[in-house]
């Protein structure tokens, strides 16, 4: 399996990073910056992880299916998770949700039919005191409005 | 950057940087007393740097408040297997977002409050468990770190002290659980987040087998300080037994939500109404949550007189926490608060304990049917019931932190839930629609 320069500079910074014969240690960050150059964690990359990590491809699976940011299936390209917990729910982070579903008119994991967007409901964010808080695959929106939201939505769907 | 104004009401030591042109850069940080600490830290011996950080009373700062020094006096210095510098910034307790404004605006601190740990317990590497959630700040902690391998702050022989030091950052991939330590060992050996039985504790085998000293972000960030001014001076902006200050997140329903860095014993009147800004609207406060949605929740009543420190939230049978401060108002539903709560532990129990798996799962759909309409009385003895019989019976405190926010809610706001019976929709989200809002 190839990569790209960069991930693979990474991954060999990883396997670097552990002590001697703890290169498993690198399994999920591997699997994660895998994910998302490949766009989700294919079979082929479970294979390529267990192997450069020195493991089977059944030790990869046993432990990617506790971690609830690893996924099997391709997200959209734009993975919309918006946060309802306490923090957030107080500042209706549900209506939030609720406003976005009906929207894109898909809920909780699934993908719009162009494959643009993807939408998760998730835990805590770590952006409470800014809540409510939405996150576009890695970057953070705070303090958003429900205006705001529909205008980000829109946005994601004219992006390149 | 900052993402709400400062308070003129806080302590400035972790965040004296924050607002600083620059403040993550090594220049900035040079320019400002940086790594003074740790050159002060490697002329000292290793038992002297515990001392200072046991008279300083820091205690940590990710929610169990167990004394820093202590925990580092447990390693075994002189054991024949290397130890490790564990930086828990796997922050995700609902309510709390601070140690992300610490690696953000003044990454060099928490690098330099590592080596200072390692100095002191004779550690040659490091990690800091970032969740993926987090990833530019696991870029700007990268950053940080190739910056001072460059400037010999960090690598072979620092700076002339003969003193070896390596430091990584990991990513987490998604597990409220992994912030527990002993899950997040397991998640950083390339594993399930399912934690270890203890003892043994971290500090005698934690990280790959071998002592392991073990902090949250905001404790090590408090260690430059510590070295730097000396302990006594950190321990007198506290209150007995536990000194310095303590970022605290406000969050919910005030009218200047933010993190702010409050001396330890901050009044939590003053906390809601001065640094807050007061509830929003000018609304009543109805419940107080501390540090995180872990802890028992107080009534507006019992927050009168109580002020912002490990004693004094004890004595009102919660916890100081981790610094996640949630505020409610009048208008809160009490159940839909208990009912997100238990949503958010029954997604996140690992599953390890049958207690917590179950307990959090049943009392998610118990907490569901009440708020729905559909509870009946005994129910609300059977929440509390299920709740005090997950107490102290799991591996993690998990299954607790699950359980003692519910009992508090079961048992101060029992009306909400009275008013749930026969079949009615929630009183409290039905009132705004009937005046058409």
């Amino acid at each position: 399996m190839t990569f790209s320069p960069q991930l693979e500079a990474r991954f060999d910074k990883l396997l670097k990073s552990y002590p001697p014969g703890r290169q498993r240690s690198a399994m999920i960050p591997m699997l994660l910056y895998g994910q998302d150059e490949v766009g989700c964690v294919s079979g082929e990359l479970i294979d390529e992880v267990a192997r450069r990590v020195g493991v089977t491809p059944l030790q990869v699976n046993e432990v990617l299916s506790y971690y609830s940011m690893l996924h099997r299936q391709p997200l959209g390209k734009y993975h919309v998770q918006i946060c309802t917990n306490i923090s957030c729910l107080l500042h209706d982070g549900d209506k939030l949700w609720e406003r976005a579903c009906r929207k894109l008119g898909i809920g909780h994991k699934q993908v719009t039919a162009d494959g643009c967007i993807s939408l998760e409901e998730v835990e805590c964010i770590g952006a409470c005191s800014w809540a409510p808080a939405v996150q576009v695959n890695y970057d953070f929106h705070h303090f958003v409005k429900p205006e705001e939201l529909d205008r980000l939505l829109d946005s994601l769907r004219e992006k390149p | 950057m900052l993402y709400n104004e400062p308070s003129p009401l806080e302590t400035r030591v972790l965040t004296r940087r924050f607002g600083m042109p620059n403040s993550a850069s090594l220049d900035t940080y040079l320019a400002t007393d940086g790594y003074q600490a740790f050159v002060k830290a490697a002329a000292m011996k290793p038992e002297q740097i515990i001392e200072e950080v046991k008279v300083s009373n820091l205690r940590g700062r990710g929610g169990a408040g167990f004394p820093a020094g202590m925990k580092w006096s447990f390693v075994p210095r002189t054991s024949p297997k290397p130890k490790y510098i564990v930086v828990n910034a796997d922050e995700s307790e609902p309510g709390t977002c601070k140690d992300r404004v610490l690696m953000e605006n003044d990454p060099h601190q928490l690098i330099e409050g590592v080596l200072i740990a390692g100095l002191a317990v004779d550690a040659h590497a490091g990690y800091i468990y970032i969740r993926g959630e987090y990833r530019y700040l696991i870029e700007i902690m990268d950053r940080a770190i190739a910056e001072a391998y460059e400037k010999g702050w960090l690598g072979k022989n620092i700076r002339g002290t003969g003193f070896d030091f390596d430091l990584y950052t990991h990513t987490g991939a998604g597990a409220y659980e992994c912030g527990e330590e002993s899950a997040l060992l397991e998640s950083l050996e390339g594993k399930r987040g399912i934690p270890r039985i203890r003892p043994p504790f971290p500090a005698v085998v934690g990280a790959f087998q071998c002592p392991t000293v073990l902090n949250n972000v905001e404790t090590y960030c408090a260690v430059p300080a510590i070295l730097r001014d000396g302990g006594a001076a950190f321990a007198a902006l506290g209150v007995p037994k536990a000194g310095g200050t303590k970022m605290t997140c406000l969050t919910g329903h005030v009218n200047k939500p933010g993190v702010y860095e409050l001396r330890l014993g901050f009044p939590v009147k003053q906390m809601i109404e001065e640094v807050g800004g007061g509830i929003r609207g000018g609304k009543k406060l109805k419940a107080f949550i501390p540090g995180g949605s872990s802890c028992p929740v107080l009534t507006a009543e019992e927050c009168e007189g109580a002020t912002m420190d490990y004693d004094s939230m004890a004595q009102r049978k919660t916890m100081l926490g981790s610094g996640g401060v949630i505020i409610m108002d009048e208008d809160t539903c009490m159940v839909k608060a208990a009912l997100r709560i238990m949503r958010f532990y029954a997604h996140e129990s690992c599953g390890w304990c049958i207690p917590c798996r179950e307990g959090t799962t049943w009392l998610r759909k118990i907490l569901q049917r009440f708020h729905d309409g559909g509870g009946v009385r005994e129910d609300i003895g059977l929440i509390g019931d299920i709740a005090k019989n997950m107490l102290g019976r799991t591996f993690c405190p998990l299954g607790d932190a699950a359980a003692m926010p519910t009992i508090s809610i079961v048992e101060k706001f029992r009306q909400e839930f009275e008013d749930h019976l026969h079949g009615r929709p929630c009183p409290y989200e039905a009132a705004p629609a009937a005046v058409g809002v």
